[in-house]
């Protein structure tokens, strides 16, 4: 799992097994199963990467971002065999690694312009200077949709991200080994370590912990049971967390126009307004 | 020169007389030497009915509890009027109605025609102004120069603001296609009743949802007189409700499953309670919830500008503001000097009428509100603060409490963490610009804020580093229909006002 910048085993010891189709004796792979406490660490080192990675010009995060982009092409290969072996058919991991690649370029673009769209100068009746602009909330909660693997992770961390969040994504439970093969590119990218950390086993078990910790100001559920939903709904109050929920068909990961739409972004940004007068 | 003069005149240019000085004391004196002549407001003409309906489907309607509760003058403690107390079965009616009118009326009507409604709306409320206002001072407690300066004038801008945008939703969201969510649920405090109604309403309608409000059980009647304004601007029934209640009325309205959309300002445990009773369902939500906020002085700040930001931040509206400015952080070199002339500014202020047009500081809006005030300022002093409170008389009848500040604050106590929402500072110090920020944001609250200095990049500095929705930097309490307002952390989500307060009331994705 990728914590910190760094690969973690669970601190439980606990792995999950994958099976890996393309071993001749059907063997199975161990992914870290992750406990309640690897949650707690994770969400510590998101929270204080935060302050730097929100701290950045946005033009240096759109080229951070960009320089990942160039990272994944050159795992493209690696990364859409990580598919295979998580069930798709070889056209179609291509594909999805092509989208992705695409993705994080299109977020690379809006790391330096949601600004413009979302802020305001607003023309308040007095002599005063106000202006409202959008701001990071902070550590945000993801869970994955379990499909697309590669381009649903990428998909819901990168508007996050972009808008100066650091995030702590529990992995598809479908294909939680793509994910490890991101984070591989993740880690040797120019993203600062804890800025995204990855975290595999169950979202059932430990997104209740998530959405209870103090330090954890926003949560980003994709597919995630009405049952779950609304556990992790009632434990968000705990700081008045925002919560977000998604369920859309995998179709609608591919689907440019709509997952880059800077909405994806507003959903994670706090507006402030700052007053001054004017006058001689 | 005495030791403090010398630091007031190292960090602002100019001696301040210390407490001591005759010319302080002379200063003072003169207030207390002539008394001012009342000034009331004539209130005859004002006519308040013994008795308000529920008003659900453009009529007033008896609520099935059978059951009325009175609503009371704060500064007399007399019974005003009784007003009907809805239950379920009636907020049941109410959001029926709202469907209807919905399906029915107000998502067919084109944008433009919407927009009239509401700016006829906004037109109604400035003719009405005078009654509007003296009423809200009657019912909650607040100086008449406040309900007519302030609320008043922002509330007719609010709608007015908002009636623009019903005809440019599409506008607001290039690239999109925005569409009204249905019904909306809205549920407001005490505090600033009719603006808040407006703050709800205005946005809700320009986007194109319905609605069902629900004022606050102790300063209902202004919503009841912003009902008879929507009747006779000819609204389709149903489109605005009003059920009049306590918080089983509210809970009511937000727990029932055909509302799409709530919105609440009020405090942080009743929004955590609303929060959870809508996880698991779709509704749409916005809280804005309470706040604690620092107001920041730096020893380089124009210290006058600053006293009068620091009295309007805490003492605007008896303090029953979710953005005052209660914590007060001051930069340790300009600590004396400061608190002399806020110390001196605080006995110009007139408490007690508030139909008064001298007034200043009004009554307290409740006994219950009294009682919490008063637990926390004895908390203040076992704990090892000093209290400063105003001599003034106070009215012997009503509710009071004379405008009051500590000093000797540490960031532990209650009156430093907890929201008071009373004429009650907290003053504090600090020698550098990161300790301001480590102070600011030390509190789960992030509704606004407060930054005065001479130095406009410090100013933005501090700006930038400040946890809250709202930031003031020379200046403190202002609004404007344009101006998005909400908080960050446990002030709750969600913005009002500006084309931000479109989004809560659409579909945008």
């Amino acid at each position: 799992m990728l914590v910190g910048g760094q690969f973690v085993r669970s601190e439980s010891g606990r792995y999950i097994q994958v099976a890996d189709p393309m071993s001749l004796g059907g063997t199975k792979e161990n992914v870290p199963w992750a406990s309640r406490k690897d949650v707690r660490d994770a969400v510590v080192v998101a929270r204080g990467a935060w302050e730097g990675w929100s701290g950045r010009t946005a033009y240096n995060r759109g080229q951070i971002l960009y320089r990942l982009a160039e990272m994944l092409e050159a795992r493209q290969g690696e990364l859409a065999r990580a598919l295979e072996r998580g069930g798709l058919e070889a056209s179609r991991a291509a594909a999805e690694t092509a989208a992705a690649i695409d993705r994080v370029v299109s977020y690379a673009g809006w790391a330096d312009k949601y600004q413009s769209l979302f802020s305001s100068l607003n023309p308040v009746a007095g002599p005063h200077f106000n202006f409202t602009v959008p701001e990071s909330m902070g550590v945000v909660g993801v869970v994955a949709p379990a499909r697309p693997a590669l381009l649903g992770l990428l998909g819901a961390v990168l508007p996050i991200i972009t808008a100066g969040n650091t995030v702590l994504v529990l992995a598809s439970e479908a294909d939680p080994r793509t994910a490890l093969v991101l984070g591989e590119a993740l880690a040797t990218s120019d993203l600062p370590g804890g800025v995204i950390n990855v975290l595999t086993g169950r979202a059932a078990e430990l997104l209740p912990h998530l959405a209870k910790h103090m330090e954890v100001a926003a949560l980003d559920l994709h597919e995630v049971t009405p049952e779950l939903a609304r556990k992790a709904e009632e434990a968000a109050i705990v700081n008045v967390k925002r919560v977000r929920t998604r369920s859309i068909d995998e179709a609608a990961w591919f689907d440019a126009e709509s997952a880059t739409s800077p909405r994806w972004i507003e959903r994670f940004v706090e507006m402030k307004t700052i007053w001054h007068p004017s006058g001689v | 020169m005495t030791a403090k003069e010398t630091i007031a005149s190292a960090t602002n240019g100019e001696t301040h007389a210390a407490p001591s000085s005759p010319a302080a004391r002379a200063a003072l004196d003169f207030g207390k030497a002539w008394t001012y002549a009342p000034a009331p407001e004539a209130a005859d003409h004002v006519r308040i009915d013994p008795r308000y309906e529920l008003f659900i489907g453009g009529k007033w309607v008896a609520p099935s509890s059978g059951k009325y509760f009175e609503t009371v003058s704060p500064s007399t403690e007399q019974k005003l009027a009784e007003v009907a107390e809805a239950n379920e079965r009636d907020v049941d009616l109410a959001v029926k109605a709202a469907r209807v009118a919905y399906e029915k009326y107000w998502s067919k009507l084109s944008g433009i025609e919407r927009g009239k409604y509401v700016y006829r709306i906004a037109r109604v409320i400035q003719e009405k102004a005078r009654e509007l206002a003296i009423v809200e001072t009657m019912d909650g407690g607040k100086p008449i120069k406040e309900s007519r300066d302030v609320d008043l004038p922002l509330v007719a801008a609010h709608f007015f603001y908002y009636a623009g945008w019903a005809d440019k939703l599409a506008y607001a969201f290039p690239g999109r296609s925005p569409r009204p969510l249905g019904v909306a649920g809205q549920v407001i405090p005490w505090n600033f009743p009719l603006l808040m109604a407006a703050w709800k309403l205005a946005p809700a309608l320009a986007a194109g949802n319905t609605c069902v409000l629900k004022p606050a059980e102790t300063t209902p009647l202004t919503a009841l007189l912003l009902a008879k304004i929507i009747e006779e601007c000819d609204l389709p029934p149903g489109v605005v409700n009003i059920v009049t209640g306590a918080g089983a009325t509210g809970a009511a309205l937000v727990a029932h499953p055909d509302v799409d959309k709530v919105a609440f300002t009020g405090s942080t445990d009743v929004g955590k309670r609303i929060q959870k009773a809508l996880s698991g369902t779709k509704k749409k939500l916005t809280l804005e919830l309470g706040g604690k906020a620092a107001n920041i002085v730096f020893a380089d700040a124009p210290l006058d500008q600053a006293v009068e930001g620091i009295i309007s931040g805490i003492f605007f509206n008896q303090g029953h503001v979710c953005c005052a400015g209660s914590r007060l952080l001051v930069e340790e070199g300009a600590f004396e000097p400061l608190l002399q002339k806020l110390r001196d500014r605080m006995q110009t202020l007139r408490v007690g009428d508030p139909l008064d047009k001298n007034t200043d500081v009004g009554a307290i809006n409740s006994k219950m509100q009294l009682d919490k005030i008063r637990e926390l300022v004895e908390a203040g002093e076992r704990e090892g603060a000093s209290r400063f409170s105003t001599p003034c008389e106070l009215p012997a009848r009503g509710y009071w409490f004379a405008p009051t500040l500590f000093t000797g604050v540490s960031q532990s106590h209650r009156i430093a963490r907890e929201e008071i929402f009373g004429p009650v500072l907290a003053v504090m110090t600090f020698r550098t610009p990161d300790e301001a920020i480590e102070k600011a944001n030390n509190t789960m609250y992030g509704l606004s804020a407060g930054v005065w200095t001479d130095k406009g990049s410090k100013s933005f500095w501090v700006s930038q580093r400040l946890r809250a929705g709202v930031v003031w930097a020379n200046t403190y309490n202002k609004f404007d229909p344009s101006s998005p307002f909400g908080g960050y952390k446990e002030s709750g989500f969600g913005r009002e006002g500006g084309r931000q307060g479109l989004l809560p009331y659409l579909e945008v994705d």
